[in-house]
């Protein structure tokens, strides 16, 4: 099959890729971020990946002290922040130097060039000036003084100093990247009067630097205005940029509402995780319960201790956190509790890499808890379907009365992408076990037939004072048992109760073919790349590809087994050394399973991706 | 004692007895902390399913399953978390943890401090044995120097805690210590704690027949007891002694045992003990004290619970937001129509 490249050239005119890179004091998320809502404003779609060193206050002009911000907008669907960048700005030499890999050649890099002095140089560890010599001869290089022009912008307000004056020169470059793109200044400057309402100087000095960037652009030449992008064609409604973090928060706060029950939090904080906890803090005038514990275990322990009691109970945390959870964990499945455990997974083993991707974490979500103890294991795949899948979870939870983890990531926790407002009105109904009375002989292991639920008598229920815990208890009276056989009822009870949540969950879908040569197979985070992956191939004439990802890992839809068989070859793909791909084959016995894997901290890319299923299709 | 008069349902102590067979050596100093509490319960004014029993694991922990009442058996240790929990979720609940000297203190130590420091308006039963007896006779973080046990055969080398000392360290606002074979005083004490807001912690000097007996025996037989302890009283003098004659009093930083009527010493000259001081210096040389050790309660300050605490911060978010249900939340700021 022949790549026909006219194609590859349109779509690649429909989105654009941009990172603004600088130090850390340069302003880069909020450059990006600014950016982002107006492209959003715009009617983009979007998909963005903040990028920012683990050092709090890495020393000025360092390689390991640049953040960086990429967005990537579309005029059609996006589904991942990009791979290959077609804008750079660099607002220094160290920005420059670990970012310039990732720009497509030809493509155009804007630089502030009064940054390019000899310290920066040198802290940059560049032997010459490499606006000087050839290393950017593959580019197209737009040099501004951007520092001494922000000065020149502002030099009718008085008294103003050093600091502030550089500081805004990344609205500067904001300013000129608003003109290359066909975007207005409006909603930035609405910003800056909101967030600087107290200092109005910075209101006009923040606007000044904008329109000056803006101007400069259009005035010179050089810059053509070519990559407008329109906007994208999505679902009607109202939308709002969310972050995934937010997205999974919002989604417990939806789920507490629609079950009329008071949500609690207990969570110690961890990286990428703790901006959920952020979040739901600032909810007290929901009742929203958030208490910040001494350490994991307490975190999850108090969760349970609010689930005996009636609450909504969750726990957030990342991998090093679920580890200490483990023993917790085992308790509230044995107590047969509802609770939510999230974990966004970052990069490990141990503390690993605390602020990078990867799905490492799956195994210890199925399996690393100690004795038979079976969980709902979900992954959200997208920014914007945290929301759904934490609604979910806590669905599931609440009518299932068992622990439910629900896998996140650093790429999709820490991305953003537009997401169509949801409200609590259009949200499916959350049922719970609560009982309110029971017969003479009642116990708390009366259970629902259909989902084997167990009865959920909180205190303060009249009659229905019981005793739960951590030993085994007898399938009937629900008091302590050691009985061999009951042990073993109960053991098939606690799993065949998690399998029966199948009932309660949608069928897998393949996208872009049904049966074919190749399909592709992902879960959680990886969605975005996965899918933009096997849209390009089946854009470019590959037509045999299909995509199944897996949201609902524990227990796994029930046609999974069906779709699997109707394609040639599977390829699992995985930010692990392979961990789904073992437990197809350990689930799935007669099909074999392929498997591509990166660990590496960072997500897919796509053209790495599109090499990899075109040697399987061969 | 403050009596709640609003309880109609008078019960008995066999009202809080549970099915379930009791499990415990026969003469364990459990059961007597079981009955003193079952005796208890119908004094405190509370309804039987308003009441939650938490514990860990070890013998101690047990204990939820024997009161008919709300209770969880959870993990090793992490009791006070998951009873922070319960009272967090519905601060209506009168909330008890049970915990064992290993269970509180080794495994569980750093829940058991932040509780304290915390003020959760919980209160904890620490039953100290001096050793693990679950798990048959292992050293514990309250045996003493030189003890003998299965894991330290040659004589304990670790120096232990003294449970008052850590738990004022961590800012304990309620701290009684009582022996384990006087079921009245027990029954009071958990009484008080009951009523006091705040977190309260009980130790429980409990014997354990088996694997530790004895270890208190010096203090706590009877033929001693009177002459060996000292039994605190809010508002009253410190003085112990068979014929009421010992008292305290405070001479170059240190409390001095005197004997009253001896070198011109009167009852006016004895410390008056004052557990509602804010101040825990006195409390800390009182728990520290070897002769007499210092029982009842040591201290008893009055502060703001967590749940107070919370419960304000919440009022006045609430009265600022201008969010009523989520939907208000979701649809605000920065959102944009797609038609
Ligand atoms: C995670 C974990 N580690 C160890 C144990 C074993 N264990 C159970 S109880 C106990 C010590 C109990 O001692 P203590 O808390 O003093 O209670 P006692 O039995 O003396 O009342 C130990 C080590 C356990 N159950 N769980
Ligand atoms: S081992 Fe000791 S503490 Fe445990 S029940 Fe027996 S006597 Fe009581
Ligand atoms: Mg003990």
């Amino acid at each position: 099959m022949i790549v026909e490249k006219s194609n590859i050239q349109s779509e690649a005119l429909e989105t654009v890729v941009i990172r603004f890179v600088g130090d850390s004091g340069d302003g880069m998320q909020l450059t990006g971020t600014q950016f982002t809502d107006t492209s959003a404003m715009f009617g983009n779609d979007i998909a963005t990946f903040p990028n920012y060193p683990s050092e709090i206050r890495a020393p000025q002009g360092s390689l390991f002290g640049v953040s960086g911000f990429q967005v990537h907008i579309g005029s059609v669907e996006v589904s991942t922040p990009g791979d290959n960048l077609d804008l750079l700005v660099a607002m220094n030499p160290a920005s420059l130097k670990t970012n310039l890999y990732a720009l497509k050649p030809g493509h155009t890099i804007i630089v502030d060039t009064d940054a390019f002095n000899r310290k920066n140089l040198e802290k940059a560890q560049y032997k010459s000036n490499p606006l000087e010599d050839d290393t950017l001869n593959n580019y197209r290089v737009v040099k501004v003084d951007m520092t001494s022009l922000t000065r020149e912008a502002l030099k009718d307000i008085e008294g103003l100093d050093n600091k502030t004056i550089t500081r805004s020169k990344n609205m500067f470059a904001l300013g000129m990247v608003y003109w290359m793109y066909g975007r207005t200044t409006e909603y930035t400057i609405d910003f800056f009067k909101k967030k600087f309402r107290k200092e109005p100087l910075l209101i006009d000095v923040n606007t000044k630097v904008l329109k000056a960037g803006y101007n400069f652009a259009e005035t010179l030449e050089f810059i053509p205005n070519a990559y407008s992008v329109s906007p994208a064609k999505m679902a009607s409604g109202t939308y709002r940029v969310i972050m995934g973090n937010t997205a999974t928060a919002w989604g417990f706060l939806a789920a507490a509402e629609k079950s009329g029950l008071e949500l609690f939090l207990g969570s110690y904080p961890i990286t990428p995780a703790t901006d959920i906890l952020h979040e739901l803090v600032k909810h007290k005038h929901f009742g929203v319960k958030a208490f910040q514990a001494e350490d994991e275990i307490a975190g999850i322990s108090s969760a349970i201790g609010a689930a005996f009691a009636g609450d909504l109970a969750i726990t957030t945390t990342s991998g090093p956190g679920l580890a200490l959870k483990g023993e917790a964990l085992g308790l509230a499945i044995m107590m047969e509790l509802p609770l939510v455990v999230v974990n966004v997974q970052r990069g490990g083993p141990s503390t690993g890499l605390p602020t990078k991707t990867e799905q490492s974490d799956l195994f210890q979500a199925l399996y690393g808890r100690n004795g038979e103890s079976p969980a709902i294991v979900i992954a959200a795949s997208t920014p914007s379907n945290c929301f759904d899948f934490a609604f979910q979870a806590a669905k599931l939870a609440l009518e299932h009365m068992t622990p439910v983890i629900l896998l996140t990531d650093g790429y999709i926790a820490n991305g953003s992408a537009p997401w169509r407002i949801q409200s609590v009105e259009e949200l499916p109904e959350i049922k719970n076990n609560k009982v309110k009375e029971g017969a003479d002989n009642w116990s708390p292991y009366i259970r629902n037939e259909k989902t084997l639920a167990r009865n959920w008598a909180i205190p303060g229920t009249i009659g229905l004072e019981h005793r739960i815990g951590g030993l085994e208890k007898d399938s009937i009276t629900g008091n302590v048992s050691q009985a061999p056989e009951n042990h073993e009822i109960m053991t098939k009870i606690r799993a065949e109760k998690v399998k029966r949540v199948q009932d309660d969950i949608p069928e897998i879908k393949t996208e872009f073919a049904t049966s074919g040569d190749l399909l592709v197979v992902g879960w959680g985070g990886t969605y975005g790349s996965l899918h933009s992956a096997v849209k390009q191939m089946n854009l470019v004439g590959y037509k045999n590809i299909g995509l199944a990802h897996f949201n609902y890992i524990n227990p796994l839809p029930k046609n999974t087994g069906d779709l699997l068989t109707k394609f040639k070859k599977i390829v699992v793909c995985e930010l692990n050394n392979g961990q789904f791909v073992n437990m197809l084959r350990m689930n799935f016995t007669g099909i074999e399973f392929l498997q591509y894997n990166k660990i590496q901290g960072l997500p897919f890319g796509n053209s790495e991706l599109m090499e990899v299923f075109k040697k399987l299709i061969k | 004692m403050i009596m709640e008069t609003a309880v109609e349902n008078k019960y008995t102590y066999k009202d809080f007895e549970s099915d379930q067979e009791v499990r415990w050596c026969p003469g364990c100093d459990d059961y007597v902390i079981l009955r003193s509490m079952q005796k208890a319960l119908p004094e405190m004014g509370v309804k039987k399913e308003d009441v939650v029993f938490v514990s860990g694991i070890g013998c101690s922990s047990r204990f939820p399953y024997y009161i008919d009442t709300y209770g969880m058996h959870t993990i090793h240790g992490r009791a006070p978390a998951i009873a922070s929990g319960v009272k967090l979720a519905n601060p209506s609940l009168s909330v008890w943890v049970a915990t064992g000297d290993g269970d509180a203190m080794a495994i569980g130590g750093n829940h058991f401090i932040h509780v304290l420091r915390r003020n959760i308006d919980l209160n904890i039963i620490l039953f100290n044995n001096e050793i693990y007896g679950l798990t048959k006779g292992q050293f514990s973080p309250t045996s003493m120097v030189g003890q003998k046990t299965k894991s330290s055969p040659y004589g304990n080398t670790q120096p232990p805690f003294n449970p008052g000392e850590l738990a004022l360290g961590a800012g304990a606002r309620f701290y009684g210590r009582i022996s384990g074979n006087s079921p009245k005083d027990i029954s009071q004490m958990l009484i008080d704690a009951h009523h006091f807001k705040g977190t309260s912690l009980i130790e429980v000097l409990q014997n354990c027949v088996i694997f530790n007996d004895g270890c208190y025996s010096n203090v706590t037989n009877k033929d001693v007891k009177e002459d060996k302890l000292i039994f605190l009283e809010h508002g009253k003098p410190m003085i112990f002694g068979k014929n009421r004659d010992k008292g305290l009093v405070l001479s170059n930083l240190k409390l001095e045992v005197v004997t009253i009527g001896e070198n011109g010493i009167t009852e006016d000259n004895i410390l008056i003990h004052d557990a509602k001081e804010k101040d825990p210096t006195m409390h800390q040389m009182l728990v520290r004290l070897e002769y007499p050790l210092a029982t009842g309660i040591i201290r008893s300050y009055n502060d703001l619970t967590l749940e107070e605490r919370e419960a304000e911060v919440t009022k006045q978010v609430k009265a600022n937001s201008k969010f009523k249900k989520i939907d208000d939340l979701f649809f605000s700021g920065e959102t944009y129509k797609v038609e």
